[in-house]
């Protein structure tokens, strides 16, 4: 990789020790992903905020590098592991509150914003068409490259963090304008956001870096978010091309039959014990058009909708959040469906959701089973 | 293939291992101690090594335990791999343990014990001691 002068320097220590290994991290990944030279970028997204994930190991490094380490660029937050107005209500040691809390402190101390959530995108204004961003949420760099018009690698925690500490990112492939030489071709009638969610599972396993998609209309935000959610859990894809018609490409049929095997995979349970919704995690637009499908109707199980803190207050205002709560709903901003420390399998043994993100997570980290169904689905036979 | 991830000059023996290498599942992060019975290197310290492994595996969270090992003073001195991943790329940046890919037929001449002198600087990143 070519490094300018001023790149070499930091990286020799010259610019003091939480330089160096920012350049270590960005040289490391560039030259792991072929990457030829360090560019600039305007935004940073990360990843390793939850306990449940990073543990002791990366809560005392983020401790120890807060000290002295600033961001440079823009830097927002994914999730933590709970919502500090209602965590007394989870039965969440102390343990974990206390190192959770610590990590947020050491963020905070960095100049990273506290957003706490996976949709970026939904929350901040997006910058202009083609700029360069670093997002590590595997859903958020797919959303980023494929509807928001920017470009991103699909970041680890690390490369994130050292791109936000330096403003710079490895010049890698996804960044450049690269066609795919393959291409999915959507078969499934009248598709729902869960059948958006298990396509772009699917996508996820046969796609490398990017796919082409052919054969979608449009798409709601929702069908947006579970396409890009199902992708990001299944490989290291990160981008959808759309309307392209590459005769050179390689194409897949998505079909019935691929979408049961994913339904079938990921689909463990015939019913559930609660609801979970969000992973990603609900905008307002998900929760304003969630309230009016309610019509006054009531869930018969617990609900937890999980959703970012600036959409919650903003949907408290609009009266939405007193409404669905009036439904049944545990309202939670901060954190999400995905790897929450919240649901334990001795407490709880199958979840409906209509996130297939969710359902995999739930599966391998939680340790329970699953439910799969649209949210419409799920409103009829879980409401009354 | 032959690269050069995180730069140093290191002199020391090699522990070789046949399986990867799952730091987040498999490590110790104090003692840095290989605690899956099944593997190769179990019951045995990575610490003051030239550790040679096929590759990392399982979670990218596995670069702490690389940067927690270091800290607690029980690292390798140095890291040579097959394959490169993300997870020990970034654990070594983390760490400033230096770390090299190697073509296949370097990989199956390096045994545990030989002492060699590793540096990313020269032509020749390995060299063979005695």
């Amino acid at each position: 990789m070519e490094l300018t002068k001023e790149e070499e320097s930091a990286l020799k220590g010259e610019q003091g020790e939480i330089m160096e290994m920012a350049y270590r991290i960005l040289v490391a990944t560039g030259e792991a992903t072929d990457a030829d030279k360090l560019i600039p970028i305007k935004w940073a997204h990360l990843s390793g905020v939850n306990y449940n994930t990073i543990g002791d190991a990366g809560e005392e490094f983020l401790g120890s590098i807060s000290k002295d380490a600033r961001v440079k660029v823009k830097t927002s937050l994914n999730p933590m592991g709970f919502d500090i107005d209602n965590v007394t209500n989870y039965n969440l040691d102390d343990n974990f509150i206390s190192k959770q809390l610590s990590i947020k402190q050491s963020y905070e101390n960095m100049g990273v914003i506290p957003s706490f959530s996976c949709i970026p995108y939904e929350i901040f204004d997006i910058p202009q068409e083609g700029t360069q961003v670093s997002f590590a949420e595997s859903n958020a760099a797919i959303h980023a490259n494929s509807f928001d018009n920017l470009k991103t690698n699909k970041e680890s925690a690390f490369s994130a963090l050292a791109s936000a500490l330096t403003g710079k990112s490895p010049y890698s492939s996804l960044r450049k304008e690269e066609s795919s030489k393959l291409t999915i071709r959507m078969k499934v009638e009248n598709p729902s956001e869960l059948t958006y969610g298990m396509l772009g599972f699917f996508a996820g396993k046969v796609g490398n870096e990017s796919v082409n998609i052919s054969g979608i209309g449009q798409m709601d935000r929702r069908s947006c978010k579970s396409l890009c959610g199902g992708m990001g859990t299944s490989g290291t894809c990160a981008k959808f091309n759309f309307n392209e018609k590459d005769s050179e490409s390689e194409v897949i049929d998505f079909d019935e039959k691929e979408m049961n095997e994913v339904y079938d995979q990921l689909n463990t349970a015939e019913k559930g014990d609660l609801i979970t919704l969000g992973s990603p995690q609900l905008g307002l637009e998900e929760i304003s058009d969630l309230t009016t499908k309610l019509k006054g109707r009531s869930f018969k199980k617990r609900c937890m909708i999980f959703c970012p803190r600036a959409v919650k207050e903003q949907a408290t205002k609009l009266g939405h959040t007193g409404k669905l709560e009036k439904a049944g709903c545990e309202i939670l901003s901060d954190c999400c469906t995905c790897l929450t420390p919240l649901i334990k399998k001795d407490e709880v043994d199958a979840v409906t959701t209509n996130s297939i993100k969710g359902a995999y997570y739930l599966k391998n980290s939680n340790g329970v089973d699953v439910n799969l169904k649209s949210l419409s689905q799920i409103i009829e036979d879980e409401t009354k | 293939m032959r690269k050069i991830l995180v730069k140093g000059k290191t002199q020391g023996k090699i522990l070789k291992s046949e399986n990867p290498i799952n730091f987040l599942g498999s490590v110790d992060k104090k003692t840095s101690v290989i605690s899956d019975a099944h593997h190769d290197l179990f019951k045995k310290s990575l610490k003051d090594s030239i550790l040679v492994f096929p590759s990392g595996v399982g979670s990218s969270v596995g670069a702490y335990t690389i940067y927690s090992i270091k800290s607690n003073n029980s690292a390798p001195l140095a890291m040579v791999c097959q394959k490169v991943d993300l997870t020990v790329a970034t654990g070594c940046a983390l760490a400033n343990i230096p770390l090299i890919t190697v073509s296949d037929k370097e990989f199956s001449s390096l045994k545990t014990g030989m002492e060699v002198l590793l540096d990313t600087e020269s032509n020749n990143p390995i060299t063979f001691l005695e």
